[in-house]
């Protein structure tokens, strides 16, 4: 992997978000700053991408590390190129989520927290996302895909394997 | 047709923009809080209007703005909690996806109102295609000179953040956002201080809901006294109730708090009825943390009156009958769910949620997660029912945050009035892993006396 390095532009990012608080609060960037360099780096947190985000921000590696294990958003192992995080919570399971989640298990042959062996695939399953009244449902990079049916999850994973080449 | 304030327009093609919302009447409010009214009058018109904080616990908006200390010298804060993470909760993505200026103009009057200088939105942040939205609002509404310096020639200046959690339910509690807004673990803070006099990076601070200061701009536009007209009692205005589970039409519906929950369910302007043609067995009201009913104590209280979507209503008998409005986060459950399997969700949610700081919560959740589990798949005893209620009660109450009581209530309950699905699925181990326990008695009316024959 190459050295672990924001480009000038995200560097500027970094620090229009830094001036958002007062003069010596530059801790609060840490959760936007973590979720920048969680996109920049192949989708996790790894220990030297920590402590690059410790060094920009000046604050001591385990106040990130404090911050980074405590989010369920930031990976903090490898994960697929695409990350399907499924909603498993009440509202959903009343509305059909149990089947979507063994309809993907089957079809990408990976339980979850496993990644399929291509790397193209990670299946999560997750709390709550805040799309209860368009279930099922599951987070797919920036956006949430809603109404999940299985032909609609064979459409997904096509769009995504069509997206890698 | 219920009428509306914050909703009204949010179908009008382009109205996510500043022109459009603007040559819709958008930003008046603003205009008139900042010209004519001043701070202290758009204090009074909040207190008159008997707003209640739409995050859940319904404070008085009102009186929490008046608790805000004023130190000389001291800045303040105004904090939107945009975190909305409680199952069954889904209505400020609507309000801040399709209506973003609604919120931006309820924050620059609120602010104007605090004295604060500087308003954080925080997000919760799954919704992370939101932030460019508000984004986008923030810098065309500044673009326009309704923030940034000098505020229509007031002499108020105001910038409005935005910032993204990272997936925990726990900062949607006030003081834990404040630190995960300082850039720190989730971790909830011992009260007193209350943030009205140290909250964000320990000075003076309001955190409120999305909705709740959206609700500001048309009580400005209309005034408080018009906008008590629109409830019952101390429900005033209008609320935004996000409708899910087995109902027709799931959605986000903005409600006069004058409506029984019959016509809520059952009518078509909101949820259309339960699918399928299917009978109702249970709901929760008001997201996963208030207590779940049978249907028969849904539609009618335990005196056999009509329940209404109101704070008082739905808390009408306390835990024992009733539950409450709380987010306003409405599941419904048809005749095929199941009380022990939905409960376990739940309990599992609260486990994964904690943050791990008292032990009551951190321990109990763990436990009620596991007993339920067993329960559910066939590997329950009859003591693990009265096991649970034991957690339960041991944890509610003796935590620093509520959310060990938002833990042990979905629990409790469910075993209050659900006690024979629990006690079916320790007798029928193999039965229940095949098939629900199905509506039982819950449907059925509550029993009322015969009135005395008239002669
Ligand atoms: C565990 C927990 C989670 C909460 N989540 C939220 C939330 O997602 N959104 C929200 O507005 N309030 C939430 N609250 C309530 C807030 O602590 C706070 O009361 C609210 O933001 C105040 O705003 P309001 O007065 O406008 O309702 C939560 C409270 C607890 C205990
Ligand atoms: S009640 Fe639970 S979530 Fe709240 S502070 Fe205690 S451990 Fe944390
Ligand atoms: S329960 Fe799945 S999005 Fe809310």
């Amino acid at each position: 992997m190459a050295a672990i390095q924001f480009s000038e532009e995200k560097l500027n990012k970094v620090k229009e978000i830094v001036a958002r608080y007062p003069e010596g609060k530059q801790k609060s960037a840490l959760i936007p700053v973590l979720h920048l360099a969680q996109e920049e780096f192949d989708g996790w947190l790894s220990s030297d991408t920590m402590d690059y985000v410790a060094s920009l921000l000046q604050l001591k590696p385990i106040e990130v590390y404090e911050v980074a294990t405590f989010y369920s958003m930031f990976n903090l192992k490898p994960v697929g190129k695409f990350l399907f995080e499924v909603c498993q919570t009440g509202p959903c399971m009343v509305s059909g989520s149990d089947q979507i989640i063994d309809y993907i298990k089957n079809k990408l042959g990976i339980g979850v927290g496993e990644t399929t062996p291509d790397g193209m695939f990670t299946l999560k399953t997750v709390e709550c996302l805040g799309a209860c009244g368009y279930a099922p449902m599951m987070q797919l990079g920036k956006h949430f895909r809603e109404h999940l049916t299985p032909a609609r999850v064979d459409e997904i994973i096509a769009e995504c394997r069509a997206k890698a080449n | 047709m219920g009428r509306k304030l914050l909703l009204e327009k949010a179908h009008i093609e382009g109205i996510r923009y500043y022109d459009t919302y603007r040559s819709n009447g958008g930003y008046a409010a603003a205009e008139k809080a900042l010209k004519s009214m001043g701070p202290e009058g758009v204090l009074e018109e909040v207190k008159k209007s008997g707003l209640r904080g739409r995050g859940g616990a319904g404070f008085p908006t009102g009186m929490k703005w008046s608790f805000i200390a004023k130190p000389e010298g001291v800045p303040r804060y105004l904090v939107c909690n945009a975190d909305e993470s409680e199952p069954g909760t889904f209505k400020d993505r609507y309000l801040m996806e399709f209506i973003p200026h609604l919120l931006i103009e309820g924050l620059l009057i609120s602010s104007f109102t605090l004295g604060a200088n500087a308003a954080y939105i925080y997000i919760r942040g799954e919704y992370a295609w939101i932030p460019d939205i508000l984004e986008q609002a923030i810098a065309e509404a500044k673009n326009k000179g309704w923030l940034g310096k000098n505020i229509l020639g007031t002499g108020f200046d105001l910038e409005i953040y935005v910032q993204r959690g990272a997936g925990a339910y726990i900062c949607g509690e006030e003081t834990a956002l404040l630190e995960s807004l300082e850039g720190k673990r989730g971790n909830p803070r011992i009260k007193p201080p209350f943030p009205a006099v140290k909250g964000l990076w320990g000075c003076p601070t309001v955190v409120n809901n999305v909705e709740t200061l959206a609700a500001v701009v048309p009580i400005v536009n209309i005034g408080g006294d018009e906008y008590i007209k629109y409830g019952i009692g101390k429900s005033t205005g209008t609320k935004l109730i996000s409708a899910c589970g087995n109902i027709n039409k799931p959605g986000v519906y903005e409600i006069e708090m004058n409506i029984s929950v019959e016509e809520f369910i059952y009518s078509d302007e909101y949820c259309g009825g339960i699918k399928n043609g299917k009978r109702l067995k249970a709901c929760i009201p008001g997201g996963s943390s208030v207590p779940v009913l049978p249907a028969n104590l849904l539609l009618k209280t335990a005196k056999g009156e009509t329940r209404m979507m109101t704070y008082e209503s739905l808390n009408d008998g306390g835990f024992a009958t009733g539950s409450m409005l709380g987010s306003g986060g409405f599941i419904v459950m048809d005749e095929d769910q199941c009380i022990v399997r939905n409960t376990l969700t739940f309990a599992r949610f609260y486990h994964h949620e904690s943050c791990g700081q008292c032990s009551p919560c951190r321990e109990g959740t763990g436990w009620m997660k596991k007993v339920l589990h067993n329960i559910e798949y066939g590997k329950g005893k009859m003591s693990d029912i009265d096991l649970l209620w034991d957690i339960q009660r041991k944890i509610e109450g003796n935590t620093i945050c509520p959310l060990g009581d938002a833990a042990a209530w979905p629990v409790a309950a469910a075993i209050r009035h659900f006690r024979d699905e629990f006690e079916w699925h320790v007798k029928n181990p193999d039965e229940a892993l095949t098939r629900n326990f199905g509506l039982a008695h819950y449907a059925d009316p509550i029993p009322v006396p015969e009135p005395a024959a008239t002669v």
